[in-house]
């Protein structure tokens, strides 16, 4: 479902991926961890071109977003970015739109849904993460876990095959981040399939079905949860690991 | 002081009060969007667009006023050869300094208004399949104007005010009548009414602004 080949990609002198080559299956969920400043975020953002790679393959289902270092015209662009939804850090909700508006505006604009069935799937997918009476709230007016709970429905509206987040927990208070990981399992136990980069080890364990762990632009080591979080092979992967657990 | 007194003085002042309104509604509905487009040109990509954009904010913001408009109305059929054409009507030329002032001030308090906007709003506009113009309309400009209301609603207020300038140029307003007023009767009334009437403008304009925040307010 995704292939990725060689991604290279530097912000200046400084080289934030090397060479990164991994593929992703449908269905699978993988769980991307690593220290800060590594490259799991670029390399997310590279894949739903919002940045841009100075080399490698991105291949989407079939289609390419870049091939080899060049980028396809606009339009498969557009179309292979369609098929992803993301999740951010911050949540990135609209703030001047209700909670309804912030999950209506896309399909709206772009039609991607018929008119007549954009506010069924609004109360499903409300409904699906637990906010179906927040609908005509403002997004300032709810906690950062429910913000991140209507981030994940907004992402949904658009039926996408492949979801990215980028630490959807990073920005909650620990005692909120249960109710988003619990809908990101969710998810995967229906089969979506996403790439998480995350901290949270414990879920990573519970819900991927394979962890790439990445240092300096760079995939040290990847597998199933258990060889690569309980057993890891590379020295580096230890030592985040036993950092982390502190 | 009677009623009649106040009546014959309060007519011609009326009547320079329908000219100060007419400048200020003419400058406010063409600065605004004139401003916004110098925003968008400052922000071209096209670097020698953007550096013509500041340069002409720098030069409206850092001359008077007031020397702008003697420039417009005086100065402007003194320039040799094309002169003779840039013969204005003294209104037109004085609302056209206006116009080009305000248009950079608003400029800056839109480009403020973008840069406060976070990054974050362009990326989950763009992930969701928004192109430019859908963002700018549907995400980036209502989340603009919440936070550029009080400091137009500022400009605008100080529009009211300038446009008392016009007296300098001998465009016949408000002010002058209350002025003539003042030295023919001898009596210093004239230039209460005058601030009451400025007084209730820039009320209207308070109010009508206290209402568009709140209309624009969200949470
Ligand atoms: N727009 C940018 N311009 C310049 N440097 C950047 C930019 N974005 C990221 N970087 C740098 O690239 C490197 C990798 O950043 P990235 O955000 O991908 O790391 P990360 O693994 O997501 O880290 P974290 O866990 O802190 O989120 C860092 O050194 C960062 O400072
Ligand atoms: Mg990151």
């Amino acid at each position: 479902m995704i292939e990725i080949e060689n991604l290279q990609k530097s912000f200046g002198s400084l080289q934030v991926l090397k060479n990164i080559s991994f593929s992703v299956s449908k269905n699978e969920v993988v769980a991307v961890i690593g220290p800060s400043g590594s490259g799991k975020s670029t390399m997310l953002r590279s894949l739903i071109y919002l940045e841009q790679v100075d080399g490698g393959t991105i291949k989407i289902d079939g289609d390419y977003l870049v091939k080899e270092g060049t980028y396809s015209n606009n339009q498969t662009i557009k179309r292979v970015t369609s098929k992803m939804g993301m999740v951010f850090q911050h949540f990135n909700l609209f703030p001047h739109l209700t909670v309804k508006q912030n999950l209506e505006l896309a399909p709206r604009v772009t039609k991607k849904i018929p008119k007549d069935e954009i506010s069924k799937h609004t109360e499903r997918l409300l409904e699906k993460v637990g906010l179906l009476d927040k609908m005509d709230v403002y997004p300032g007016n709810l906690s950062g876990g429910q913000k991140q709970r209507v981030a994940i429905a907004r992402a949904l509206m658009l039926q996408p095959d492949i979801l990215l987040f980028d630490e959807p927990t990073s920005a909650l208070d620990p005692e909120l981040t249960g109710e988003v990981l619990k809908v990101i399992q969710e998810l995967a136990e229906e089969s979506m399939t996403m790439i998480v980069v995350t901290h949270e080890m414990e879920f990573a364990k519970r819900v991927a079905d394979r962890i790439i762990f990445m240092d300096e632009g760079k995939i040290v080591e990847t597998g199933d949860p258990i060889s690569v979080l309980e057993n890891p092979q590379k020295e580096r992967t230890k030592r985040f690991l036993s950092g982390i657990e502190k | 002081m009677s009623f009649d007194y106040i009546l014959t003085v309060l007519k011609p002042m009326l009547e320079g009060a329908q000219i100060t309104i007419l400048l200020f509604l003419l400058v406010i509905v063409t600065s605004i969007p004139l401003g916004f487009l110098v925003t968008l040109l400052v922000r071209s990509r096209l670097k020698i667009i953007s550096y013509l954009a500041q340069t002409y904010i720098y030069l409206m913001r850092g001359t008077p006023l007031l020397l702008q408009l003697l420039f417009f109305v005086f100065g402007l059929p003194l320039i040799p050869f094309v002169g003779e054409y840039l013969i204005l009507d003294r209104f037109v030329a004085a609302a056209l300094a206006f116009i080009l002032n305000y248009a950079a001030y608003f400029a800056e308090i839109f480009r403020g208004g973008l840069i406060s906007i976070d990054k974050g709003q362009y990326e989950a506009a763009q992930v969701l399949g928004l192109n430019k113009f859908q963002t700018t309309v549907r995400v980036i400009l209502p989340q603009m104007i919440r936070t550029v209301l009080p400091p137009v609603a500022n400009e605008s207020i100080t529009l009211v005010k300038d446009t008392a300038l016009l007296y300098a140029v001998a465009v016949p307003e408000l002010l002058h009548f209350a002025q003539t007023a003042v030295n023919r009767d001898f009596t210093i009334m004239p230039f209460f009414f005058a601030a009451i009437i400025y007084l209730l403008m820039t009320l209207v304009l308070t109010l009508l602004f206290k209402y568009l925040e709140k209309k624009f307010s969200y949470e």
